[in-house]
């Protein structure tokens, strides 16, 4: 691309382009544009019904945009299918923590490494010797993802039974496993104290830092956001509404009108 | 991957070793009933892959138990190959009929893979009666097969070990060598894998699972395992009819599966039984009722063990050992 020398910003590591998508009459995004560069942590807000988990869905190819384009490390996902987009580095939580309610936390945290792992089913089955390094490595793997998000007294319990705030810890545990560089946080902090908060977004900062991994954070509580973001983008009825420093972006007419009534 | 404790170790072992000593004190028979209960475990592990791990719903199982019978059938009297042979041939030929179904089963989900299966059931005894291939399958009269002899006799503790010992313990050093697989799948990442999908399938996709690729495998590796029993089957009874392929069978293995308790590899074996023994109690109980008797039983059955017989096992072993549990506050 002809960019001037000398002051060229760096490739950004997303770049979502005019991203549309339609639910029958509903226009969920409406050709939202913007730039995510490596290493930060980019802010998501908008009110409820925003669009916010719609855009996380069509970055995970769950969801197919109307329009648009969606680029990682300027290459198109458009036309990847879903199950490799893990190997393309692109790790996620959900809103709504889509554990695997049967399989215990270790299990869970296991399955995150997936794409990460080779044993097939012969060798599997056979139990192979390299089956079962594979399986060491990756448990070792595990439960230091488990211990990092104080999780280790849960390991063996069914996933299904545990507390809410407890299921989104095993989901970022899990999303770790698969070693991404991008990880998309969706409300992480749903349903954490104020204390909680505070433990969530020092583990998110040491994420970044020791995983070099970018980050898309989904969230309500606005402090968090605030204080952690390097760059926040607001939705509201499927539109960009503002993107820049969250200093910006808190004070930015069109937010708190699209806030109106709620604190920020 | 979990392991067993020291103690489920041991009792795998006394369990194999008792089987493997069973015919030292048991008629022939007897035996034969024995051979049928390790046959019908496998089969119910096959679905167990599919149904239970996997959350495929598959009610023609009976289908690939037929197919497994019927190619060792065929391959002894028209390819001349000696018994043993057709254990490995079947299981190939049930893996990729297996795959062929599970393929275009990829695009039914629920209810629909259900009756897809169902149609199967009903469509493969047919296929085995239907003229123009009756020269091969003997047609609805069926076909018989030569008794696989013993590779040696000769006497233990009074006990000729004769055909029809060799026979049992033969299929039940293949149960053993199946049972090792399964237990192997689902305790490593193949079965973290196939719970996944039926837990969460969106998650598992992101977590980089090929959905499409792992649901028409394990359709084609429980077909393997059913279509083994049938040629097991086929070889301990030594005679193949359509009618004994009918929808029925299918049934009776989901019946075995959700008795014996889903999700879990020993649990065939406990379902096994319950299909094998049951109709002759619920035919004692009463001459003129065994079906009714047959329903009440497993209702009951049900009812006090709604996680099957395994559950209710291992709900009693966890009583009895009561593991503390951080009960947590995040
Ligand atoms: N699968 C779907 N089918 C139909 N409509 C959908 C679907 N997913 C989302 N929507 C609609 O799209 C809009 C955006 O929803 P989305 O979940 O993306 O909002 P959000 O910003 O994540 O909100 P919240 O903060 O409440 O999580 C809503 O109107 C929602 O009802
Ligand atoms: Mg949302």
């Amino acid at each position: 691309m002809g960019v001037a020398q000398g002051v060229s910003a760096p490739a950004p590591l997303v770049s979502v382009r005019g991203v549309t998508v339609r639910f029958g009459g509903i226009l969920a995004l409406d050709g939202i544009t913007f730039d995510a560069s490596e290493g930060d942590i980019v802010g998501l807000i908008g009110p409820n019904g925003a669009g916010k988990t719609t855009l996380f869905n069509c970055l995970s190819r769950l969801y197919v945009p109307t329009s648009g384009d969606i680029q990682f490390r300027g290459r198109s996902i458009m036309n990847m299918p879903r199950h490799s987009i893990a190997g393309l580095g692109i790790g996620r939580t959900f809103q709504n923590a889509a554990l695997f309610d049967t399989l215990s936390v270790l299990d869970n945290v296991l399955v995150g490494s997936h794409h990460v792992t080779r044993s097939d089913f012969l060798s599997n089955a056979l139990a192979l010797p390299w089956v079962a390094r594979e399986e060491k490595d990756i448990e070792a793997r595990a439960i230091e993802k488990l211990r990092f998000m104080g999780l280790e007294s849960y390991a063996d319990q069914p996933a299904g039974g545990l507390p809410f705030p407890v299921k989104k810890r095993v989901e970022l545990a899990r999303a770790l496993m698969s070693q991404p560089t991008l990880l998309l946080l969706d409300e992480p902090a749903a349903g954490l104290s104020h204390g909680e908060i505070e433990t969530l977004s020092e583990q998110i900062l040491r994420i970044r830092e020791t995983e070099k991994v970018t980050i898309l954070l989904v969230e309500h509580h606005m402090n968090l956001v605030m204080s952690i973001s390097d760059q926040v983008v607001a939705i509201d009825f499927g539109k960009k509404i503002a993107d820049g420093k969250p200093s910006d972006v808190q004070s930015d007419p069109a937010v708190i009108r699209a806030y109106l009534g709620e604190k920020i | 991957m979990k392991k067993l404790s020291a103690n489920q170790k041991i009792l795998a072992g006394v369990a194999i070793a008792a089987a493997v000593a069973l015919p030292l004190v048991t008629p022939d028979f007897r035996l034969f009933q024995a051979s049928q209960v390790l046959i019908y475990a496998i089969a119910i592990l096959g679905l167990n892959l599919l149904t239970g791990y996997n959350g495929q719903l598959s009610v023609g199982h009976g289908a690939f138990f037929a197919v497994g019978a019927y190619s060792a059938a065929l391959l002894m009297n028209f390819a001349g190959f000696p018994y043993w042979t057709t254990i490995p041939a079947a299981a190939l030929i049930c893996l990729v009929v297996g795959l062929l179904f599970g393929l275009p089963a990829l695009k039914l989900d629920g209810h629909y893979l259900a009756l897809a299966t169902f149609a199967l059931a009903l469509a493969v005894p047919q296929l085995l009666k239907y003229k123009a291939f009756s020269k091969w399958t003997g047609g609805a009269p069926g076909i018989s097969i030569d008794k696989p002899p013993a590779p040696f006799e000769f006497d233990i503790f009074g006990r000729a070990f004769n055909a029809d010992v060799w026979l049992y313990l033969f299929t039940l050093g293949i149960t053993v060598l199946l049972f090792f697989c399964a237990w192997n799948l689902v305790r490593g990442r193949i079965g973290r894998t196939l719970v996944a999908i039926r837990d969460q399938p969106m998650a598992a996709q992101a977590m980089g699972v090929n959905t499409a690729i792992y649901k028409s495998l394990i359709f084609g590796v429980s077909a393997l395992f059913t279509g083994v029993a049938g040629a097991l089957n086929a070889l301990t009874v030594q005679y193949l009819a359509p009618d004994s392929f009918h929808m029925f069978l299918s049934v009776f293995l989901l019946v075995g599966m959700v008795v014996g308790g889903m999700g879990a590899v020993p649990s065939a074996l406990f379902g096994a039984v319950v299909i094998v023994f049951l109709p002759n109690i619920a035919g004692s109980i009463s001459k003129s009722l065994p079906g009714a008797i047959y329903g009440v039983l497993l209702i009951l059955l049900v009812y006090f063990m709604p996680k099957g017989i395994w559950g209710a096992l291992d709900r009693l072993r966890q009583f009895r050992l009561p593991r503390h549990r951080d009960t947590g506050s995040s």
